[in-house]
């Protein structure tokens, strides 16, 4: 009796082992399978993108009236953009993307840009032609190539899971298809981007202001010790200084250091031994002050380092952390990218935090030129259904990165809060920015509820 | 009474308690407005009580929230205008005055936005609120970022960095800003983090614990400018990189067990 129980409940948990076996593996299955799914509609996506952003330059080539090309080249931005998202789905490690990327941002970029202008008024020109030429052929070549890997993939019905894996194990066998092909790609790719830089009208990222106005003096690590020591109130002793590597934009010294109940950290460059960027965390205690009475602390904090003619642009509360935005101000201009943020603890009033990075990157004594349109024509271009409360003079960076100088309006079109930037110069509406969100965006959940108790 | 079974009839003995004391202290300082200055931009008890005012009078129409955003800026200098006094948005003891006589506010017949949200069952929470000041918690997101964006963030600083020391939670949240702004990597916080094989967390499923306040507050610090990593694109831990390539990437420091690259 007691045999044939045993034998029962033993047999009993055998199928039960196999049943969960093959579950398991069943649901293993399942999810690369998704996975697998996943890679594939990216990739024949892109490859359709590709396919598109080929024929659409294609047509705005043999196109001549300007209302046409204007909606046409939005449709390549969007194309592109498409594009960039599928490959962004596949995987990154796989091989380096980065070409294939920057080529698409750069359509991207190109197109947005002659998209956006009055092409009745600036049409494109013979080098922007030429560019747009340029880029046919080049996506054209992309093109085929993907449509090859495309097509040995669907032949020999190659999977991304089984390149996930060869690229896993590390092994040597690289006579993968889908990867040849992509490096095929990622080559040729490559080679334009040289040719790109020539036609001058790509990529041209706004580095031109790049910490142009740092001192000339270098600190040494002994004298970036004695800043530190200075900015974050410790004894040179419990400090440590690290020089950054290679890959900074800017070479920097950080001094940081570890107690009991903070931590705390401080970028200053190498360069005049500026700080960039200052950040101490610890626990905050019951609010004691309020997000005014630490604007008072924030303010005198920037003045104790020296920077001049900073007013506050913008001031937040979270919790009990006050956020402050100081923006640079020269001869009643304000100037956009000459930025400072300071975070004060509202406890004791204690500054958490200095981020000045911008305002070091960008600062320097600029020529503003005297406006030429005067603040009431300037009113006229914009939307009439806004009511304007605030008027600046702003200095921001437009969208091909270029300086210019602005009427900045602050208004209000039914419920919402807008910032409108016209060129004081020609009128050209640059930008438009809606700053307050609807109530309903703004959380009640979530960040920083229980921080208090 | 602390027999009583019925919260019910407990709350309400509670908020009626309570409300004849707000009453009477009304009565003795005249408004319930802390002598702080209420600026743009924050939170708490003395902004909801200078919505309810301005809303009292019709100056400000939204929701009554607790954060002092643009709307109420536009009701408060509405309300200057109005009054004669001086228009600077800010409300300072003078304004606060106009408003009090102005206006008539009772606390306890106003319901907050997330009093509301939070439900009838956590309600009995609410009298206490207006009896201990500043500490009911309002929350306010940076602006351009949803709250589905940092928590989708913290998410990801979680499962990527909880180990870490602060600054190293920060500079992962950078790490994926900069990404979002760089032309090599996609557009939206969305498809960096999910971008297959980006980060390890996402890989293995660690991007679906819970975070926890440290993380959220390191996601805030990096959305309001703060970047420990100097611009950073990638980042590694030494110990467990598999890949050789990210050693080839110009390094430029290391945080805790991460080592941050362009």
């Amino acid at each position: 009796m007691f045999r044939w129980i045993l034998i029962s409940i033993l047999s009993l948990a055998i199928a039960g082992t196999a049943f969960w076996g093959y579950k398991e593996h069943q649901e293993k299955n399942a999810i690369l399978i998704q996975a697998e799914n996943t890679y594939q509609r990216s990739f024949h996506e892109l490859s359709y993108h590709m396919d598109m952003l080929h024929d659409k330059i294609g047509t705005t080539l043999a196109m001549n009236t300007k209302d046409r090309i204007s909606p046409q080249l939005v449709e390549i931005w969007r194309l592109t953009s498409e594009a960039m998202s599928n490959v962004g789905q596949l995987p990154l490690t796989l091989l380096p993307f980065n070409k294939t990327e920057e080529f698409l941002s750069n359509i991207g970029n190109f197109t947005y840009r002659t998209a956006v202008r009055d092409l009745d008024q600036e049409p494109l020109s013979d080098q922007e032609l030429k560019s747009l030429q340029n880029l046919y052929k080049q996506s054209g070549e992309i093109k085929s190539e993907l449509r090859q890997v495309q097509k040995n993939v669907l032949e020999n019905n190659l999977r991304w899971m089984d390149v996930q894996l060869a690229l896993a194990t590390a092994d040597e066998q690289m006579d993968n298809t889908i990867i040849d092909g992509f490096k095929t790609v990622e080559k040729k790719v490559e080679g334009y981007a040289e040719a790109n830089e020539k036609s001058n009208v790509l990529g041209t990222v706004s580095q031109t202001h790049s910490f142009k106005n740092l001192d000339e003096k270098k600190i040494s690590k002994q004298e970036a010790l004695k800043l530190g020591k200075s900015l974050l109130n410790k004894n040179t002793s419990q400090l440590q200084v690290v020089k950054s590597g290679k890959g900074a934009d800017v070479p920097t010294y950080t001094i940081s250091y570890e107690d009991d109940n903070k931590t705390a950290y401080v970028d200053v460059t190498e360069q005049g031994g500026h700080p960039l960027s200052l950040l101490v965390s610890r626990e905050i205690g019951k609010q004691e002050l309020s997000l005014h009475e630490g604007l008072v602390k924030a303010e005198d904090y920037i003045k104790k380092h020296n920077f001049t003619d900073m007013k506050l642009f913008r001031s937040s509360q979270y919790d009990t952390i006050g956020v402050y935005s100081f923006l640079h101000h020269q001869d009643g201009v304000r100037v956009y990218s000459d930025a400072i943020e300071i975070k004060v603890a509202l406890d004791d009033g204690e500054i958490l935090g200095m981020a000045s990075r911008n305002f070091f990157m960008n600062h320097t004594k600029r020529d503003i030129p005297n406006p030429e349109l005067s603040s009431d024509e300037a009113k006229d271009m914009v939307n009439p259904n806004v009511t304007i409360h605030e008027e600046y003079l702003s200095i921001i960076d437009n969208d091909l990165g270029e300086e210019v100088l602005t009427y900045e309006f602050l208004g209000t079109m039914g419920n919402d809060t807008y910032r409108i930037f016209i060129n004081a110069m020609d009128g050209r509406e640059e930008k438009v920015e809606k700053v307050s969100k609807s109530a309903a965006n703004v959380a009640y959940t979530g960040i920083l509820t229980r921080l208090i108790g | 009474m602390n027999d009583h079974k019925n919260p019910i009839i407990l709350l309400l003995m509670i908020t009626l308690c309570i409300a004849v004391t707000t009453v009477t202290t009304e009565r003795q300082t005249v408004h319930a407005f802390s002598p702080q200055v209420i600026q743009h931009g924050a939170v708490g008890e003395d902004v909801i009580e200078l919505q309810s005012r301005l809303k009292y009078i019709g100056f400000y129409t939204g929701p009554i929230d607790g954060i002092f955003g643009w709307r109420t800026y536009w009701a408060l200098r509405n309300f200057q205008y109005e009054f004669g006094l001086e228009i600077d948005g800010l409300a300072g003891q003078t304004t606060k005055n106009k408003l009090v006589k102005a206006t008539k506010f009772d606390r306890n017949s106003v319901q907050t936005e997330q009093e509301k949200s939070q439900g009838s069952n956590q309600s009995n929470k609410a009298p206490e609120k207006g009896n201990t000041g500043n500490t009911t918690s309002i929350n306010q997101t940076p602006q351009g970022y949803s709250q589905n964006d940092i928590d989708l963030m913290a998410n990801a600083v979680h499962g990527e960095a909880r180990g870490e020391p602060y600054e190293g939670q920060v500079a992962v949240a950078a790490v994926i800003l900069n990404r979002v702004n760089s032309p090599t990597f996609p557009n939206t916080i969305a498809g960096v983090i999910f971008e297959p094989r980006a980060f390890t967390a996402v890989a293995d499923g660690q991007i679906y614990l819970t975070p926890n306040e440290t993380s959220k507050k390191a996601v805030l610090d990096a959305i309001n400018g703060w970047d420990p990593t100097g611009n950073a694109t990638y980042y590694f831990n030494p110990d467990t990189a598999t890949s050789a390539w990210i050693w080839t990437r110009p390094q430029i420091k290391q945080i805790g067990k991460h080592i941050f690259c362009k």
